[in-house]
């Protein structure tokens, strides 16, 4: 257990070190951050002195060595368009895409769950088929599409729910939550379906053709042999064991939830981390965007830690010494 | 060796009846949704080639729109203009054309950054899985980094550094290479594990053995007789990425990091459609919208069909 732990630290690490290396590049090579910085008036001695203080003059190594020591710390400098440091604008809103991903998340969840049972009990019947050709479609409609036809038809048509923006907000010490009022509900309902609708097609086409794995299985005809109803075979033995791969696949596409956030966020205006790195790429204010790369790789990173931990939790042939055991490398 | 036009007359009939004969043609006239893909996906293609020719007005020719005919909704709706069969944008120009030309430039770049990480991740993945060892070790981590985040992201990133480091002042002429670097970098990975793996089968056969035996230098290896035998399936990852690209293109352009309005792509069009959804203009952006979502529809269902069809386990 513990030599699997720190194998995968050694592993997460690593993709943090290289990520690190593509910001760190990504901040000094592209463009000179000195006349980013400055205005047009500032005399060259200025701009040389400013250098110096960068520290822009010291050895590449050296330079990176100071990047990666400021980033553990959450010091991600200066944003060239905004002029304010980057770290502080990134909290300001990384409650509003964390509130959205989370959402979307649970309805994801909430709601292909029981739409891959249904479709993996029933596998010919018409609500199936209709429920995975739709999906398909899903599937193939881009992102910001879906939430344009969700605005068309539930904004603009009927008039029922806010196209644009957080709503009703409430300051929590630093944590802006729209949780709290039926406003910020309300904003949240068109957003969190558009992030979480090819999750929902994702988890329901796994958690169907899982169904149908299991359903073969010798214990379930063996449980249906000892004359459990129906209801405890499917939800008793069936579906907890198909749930496994969702809480993993469902885990990894949280950190893909909150990078695709970025389209969601620019269609509905919300006031995310995604929207702020869009700006940011259009106005090639590298800062932010060098921040917003290590944030986000650092998410993927945890989850992923966390994703495989929980499998080595929920899955006790995992646990087998991996000295002995094939195939688990 | 040269052959003469006979036998390449001969060897083109041949491989043209043995394909009508095939499974691949049989699976083909046996799956009717496959076959109206297949019919639109053409219609696209014709469409793109042929636009100028094709589309009823010229949307760039200033000359030829004017301001009367603008916000007029689509031909069968009331106010309608017989002229402009789904209707014109805020500034008058025939969103049919419009859509026409607009396809032209998806395609065009949809295919170009495929051909782009074609032959990036099929190169990277021949090195990778001929050479081995710690070149091997460098492009499989660096592949498994870029794996992990979502392609859209990696887009977005190479795409802000590229207008960083060039000059932005000339972004509209240099939008084209921007969004093809950016999309066509951001997807080889796929492309470099396949044939990675199956050009470490290769390696070992004998034939490549043989080559080795009489002295053919690797990269004369490589390229004419392990290439030919890996690029199947890539032929399939081709197929199913052209539709990504499609799409990646569209959101790139919809978050406004793609083509400007002057050249507007599919996803251009959508963009600045929706600015209009709200006052009742909803066919500026629709129109253009479903012509893209049956687009990339149309695409994924000929790939799927196509993997399908090429692996028979899978059937």
């Amino acid at each position: 257990m513990v030599a699997f732990i720190l194998r995968r630290l050694i592993q997460s690490l690593f993709v943090m070190f290289f990520v690190a290396l593509v910001s760190f590049s990504m901040f000094r090579f592209v463009g000179d951050p000195v006349h980013q910085m400055v205005g047009i008036e500032t005399s060259l001695e200025e701009r040389e002195a400013l250098r110096e203080k960068l520290g822009l003059r010291d050895p590449v190594i050296v330079q990176f060595g100071n990047y990666i020591a400021k980033a553990a710390v959450l010091e991600f400098g200066v944003s060239y368009q905004h002029k304010r440091p980057v770290a502080e604008m990134l909290a300001e809103r990384m409650p509003a895409t964390l509130e959205l991903a989370l959402v979307s998340a649970v309805f994801s969840l909430l709601i292909g769950v029981p739409m891959g049972v249904y479709t993996g009990l029933n596998r010919d019947g018409f609500f199936s088929k209709m429920f995975l050709s739709i999906s398909l479609v899903g599937i193939s409609l881009p992102t910001f599409l879906i939430g344009i036809l969700l605005i068309f038809v539930f904004s603009v048509q009927l008039n029922w729910l806010p196209s644009f923006g957080r709503g009703g907000v409430v300051d929590l010490g630093g944590w802006t939550t729209s949780f709290l009022t039926v406003d910020g509900w309300k904003s949240l309902i068109l957003p969190s379906i558009t992030l979480g609708l090819f999750q929902l097609t994702l988890i329901m086409r796994l958690v169907r053709s899982e169904m149908l794995e299991v359903l073969r299985t010798d214990y379930i005809k063996f449980a249906r042999a000892r004359g459990l109803s129906n209801r405890a075979v499917h939800f008793g033995h069936a579906l907890k064991n198909t749930l496994v791969p969702v809480i993993t696949i469902t885990g990894l596409q949280l950190g893909s939830i909150i990078a695709f956030a970025i389209i969601t966020e620019t269609v509905f205006q919300w006031p995310g981390m995604g929207q702020m790195f869009l700006q940011a790429v259009t106005t090639v204010d590298i800062p932010i965007m060098a921040a917003y790369l290590m944030l986000i790789a650092f998410f993927f990173v945890v989850i992923n830690l966390i994703v495989d931990m929980l499998y080595y939790v929920v899955d006790p042939r995992l646990r087998v010494d991996t000295g002995k055991a094939t195939g688990h490398g | 060796m040269a052959e003469t036009p006979m036998t390449t007359g001969r060897g083109w009939t041949d491989s043209i009846r043995r394909f009508f004969d095939g499974d691949i043609w049989h699976s083909f006239t046996r799956s009717p949704v496959t076959m109206v893909a297949a019919g639109i996906t053409f219609l696209y293609f014709f469409m793109a080639a042929f636009g100028p020719w094709i589309a009823p007005h010229n949307p760039f020719d200033l000359a030829s729109i004017t301001l009367l005919d603008a916000s007029l909704p689509p031909a069968w709706m009331e106010y309608g203009d017989p002229r402009f069969w789904l209707g014109t944008d805020i500034q008058g120009r025939d969103v049919l054309s419009a859509i026409i030309y607009g396809s032209r430039v998806s395609l065009l770049i949809g295919f170009a950054s495929v051909i782009l990480s074609l032959i990036l991740g099929v190169g990277l993945g021949l090195i990778s899985g001929f050479v081995g060892g710690a070149v091997d070790a460098f492009i499989m981590r660096v592949a498994e980094i870029q794996l992990s985040f979502p392609s859209i992201l990696i887009a977005l990133l190479i795409n802000g550094v590229l207008r960083g480091a060039m000059d932005i002042q000339d972004q509209a002429d240099l939008a084209y290479t921007v969004l093809i670097l950016s999309i066509g970098l951001s997807n080889w990975v796929q492309y470099a594990r396949t044939v990675r793996g199956s050009t470490m089968v290769e390696r070992n056969k004998e034939y490549v053995q043989a080559a080795h035996v009489i002295g053919i230098r690797p990269i004369l290896i490589m390229w004419r007789h392990i290439l030919p035998n890996v690029l199947g399936p890539v032929l399939v990852i081709a197929t199913i990425q052209l539709a990504l690209a499609i799409i990646a293109e569209a959101t790139l352009s919809f978050l406004g990091v793609g083509l400007p309005p002057t050249e507007p792509s599919l996803g251009t069009l959508i963009r600045v459609g929706n600015d209009y959804l709200f006052s009742g203009e909803w066919w500026i952006t629709i129109f253009p919208g479903a012509a893209l979502a049956i687009l990339v529809l149309a695409v994924n269902l000929l790939g799927d069909w196509l993997r399908d069809a090429l692996n028979p386990k899978l059937r």
